[in-house]
């Protein structure tokens, strides 16, 4: 089984972090993993994505033109890539700055105000990680504790900030149990 | 090997050089290696090695020509553009038998270019860049993995044959992440240099003096240094061929030759084709030259494979050493792109079908 998961934001909303952080958990898990960013002019002021790919067999192709799942935190990301997710994945949306949806009928699509939730912990730049939580808990692509200790690595050298992200990790899932699938 | 780690390619590229016992580093910035030298800025001092970041890549080519010929172990890396302006000195360095290894994290071109993964500078490396009549032993990694592995045996193959050595990655091995595992670390001390370097009388045994050139004016002279050369790239097709053959075993109706980020999307192709019954065989170089001409020939050659097809991201550079390869013996065809759009696996059945 193979999952690809695209993530995608603007530049500066932690999107290659949590790509790092999923990819990392997987590694952790023993599954296969290649994580790839974009470097193209699009980092400066547009569209930031990064693709994670985890499988049970050594990965073949890296580029994957049709995820699998999709994490859009704004309104952009998900014009641009929702037609392209696969038949059954996951579409998560950060309803907070966007307010469309996919349109899609064939996917599980999930909208959490994960920027607003972010607010109510005491920082925004928490967002990421509450998407995190929400995707991975919906999607149940790994062990939910093998996120959370990839979070606190990640985390390692601002270990003050772990504890919020702890939360916003929670936050997420608990909002992901929330919404009925669809 | 220790732990897995997640690393980008770039880093693993400079922490496998630490590794390999090399502790100095000349480079200059370009999209998209520029990660090696931001993360050997900050490790080279740890470890009691040397980043200096040069003017330009003209002048860190020589700066690697001069470290080499004093005797220390020495690495670069850039990309497409910076390669080029590298060139002379790789000339140079391949005259005066200096060994160094060359890091080309390929982007696409001609000029400028764009900043994705390409496979287009092949000529370039493999034929070669600069003047003369040298040749650069290249190797080709197809994960973040063996790129660290080509790292390791990189040092020990350019002091083996005294010349440079090119690890010829794409931007995809450069910017991805993977998990990577360390060999242990080179216990070989850099081989015995006393009777070529240029690192000072005090220590040396043979007490004779030397001279680092490339300079030979007298044709029977030059013409014999180029014997000398031309003898160390037969050595190395000889002793240094890599390849992997991939669902080569059982029979198969078309062969694959591929490298690099391209080969793992051809094998993608492979094993979809496989589901739905139609049997393809790759061989993958892992040296671009030497070039495993045999086994690409032994390959194609098999009774059932009707055609050969080279697939890289360039406008077809490979194609012409498989064509050379294989002899007329089979249709040679080519696909592929340019501009980082790296062609999917969908694209590559289809031309595999069309084909057969």
């Amino acid at each position: 089984m193979q999952h690809e998961v695209m993530f995608a934001g603007f530049g500066g909303q932690g999107i290659l972090m949590i790509g790092k952080i999923l990819a990392h958990a997987a590694m952790e898990a023993g599954r296969e993993v290649a994580w790839i960013p974009s470097y193209g002019p699009e980092m400066r002021g547009g569209t930031a994505y990064c693709q994670v790919v985890v499988s049970d067999r050594p990965i073949g192709s890296p580029i994957i033109k049709s995820p699998r799942h999709l994490v859009a935190m704004n309104r952009p990301s998900l014009e641009k890539f929702a037609n392209a997710v696969k038949p059954g994945g996951v579409i998560l949306i950060n309803s907070s700055l966007c307010p469309d949806r996919s349109g899609r009928t064939d996917v599980d699509e999930l909208a959490a105000p994960v920027t607003d939730l972010a607010k109510e912990l005491g920082s925004v730049r928490a967002a990421n990680i509450v998407a995190l939580g929400a995707f991975v808990a919906r999607s149940g692509i790994v062990d939910f504790e093998l996120i959370r200790e990839a979070v606190k690595e990640e985390f390692a050298q601002k270990a003050k900030l772990i504890p919020l992200e702890m939360k916003a990790l929670d936050a997420g899932r608990a909002e992901a149990g929330k919404k009925q699938r669809t | 090997m220790g732990k897995k780690v997640l690393m980008k390619g770039n880093e693993a590229i400079g922490e496998a050089a630490i590794r390999a016992g090399c502790l100095n580093y000349f480079a200059y910035p370009i999209t998209p290696q520029s990660e090696v030298a931001e993360y050997l800025a900050k490790r080279m001092p740890e470890v009691g090695g040397v980043f200096v970041q040069g003017e330009s890549e003209v002048a860190v080519g020589y700066m690697l020509f001069g470290a080499s010929a004093a005797g220390a172990r020495v690495f670069t890396t850039s990309s497409s553009p910076g390669v080029s302006l590298m060139s002379e000195a790789i000339s140079y360095i391949a005259g005066a038998q200096c060994p160094c290894v060359f890091v080309n994290i390929i982007r696409g071109g001609p000029g400028l270019g764009g900043i994705l993964p390409s496979q287009g500078d092949y000529f370039q490396s493999v034929k070669g860049g600069g003047h003369g009549d040298y040749r650069m032993l290249v190797m080709a990694p197809a994960s973040v993995q063996e790129a660290v592995e080509m790292m390791m045996v990189a040092f020990p193959l350019a002091e083996k044959y005294r010349g440079p050595i090119m690890i010829l990655g794409d931007g995809l091995i450069g910017q991805m992440m993977e998990p990577v595992e360390f060999p242990d670390d080179l216990a070989t001390d850099p081989s015995d240099k006393d009777d070529w370097a240029t690192n000072g009388m005090e220590n040396r045994k043979s007490g004779s003096r030397n001279l680092v050139k490339s300079l030979y004016l007298d044709p029977e002279q030059l013409n014999d240094h180029n014997l000398l050369l031309k003898s160390k790239y037969d050595q190395m097709k000889k002793e240094e061929i890599r390849y992997e053959a991939y669902n080569t075993d059982g029979d198969y109706v078309s062969l694959i030759v591929s490298y690099g980020t391209m080969s793992r999307v051809c094998k993608t192709a492979i094993d979809n084709l496989k589901e739905e019954g139609v049997e393809v065989g790759m061989i993958r170089p892992q040296t671009l030259f030497p070039f495993p001409d045999a086994a690409i020939r032994d390959a194609a050659v098999k009774p059932g494979c009707k055609t050969v097809v080279s697939i890289e991201m360039s406008m077809g550079q490979m194609v012409e050493d498989v064509e050379r390869c294989v002899q007329g013996r089979r249709p040679v065809g080519w696909y592929g792109k340019c501009g980082g759009d790296v062609p999917t696996p969908e694209e590559i059945m289809q031309v595999i079908k069309e084909g057969i």
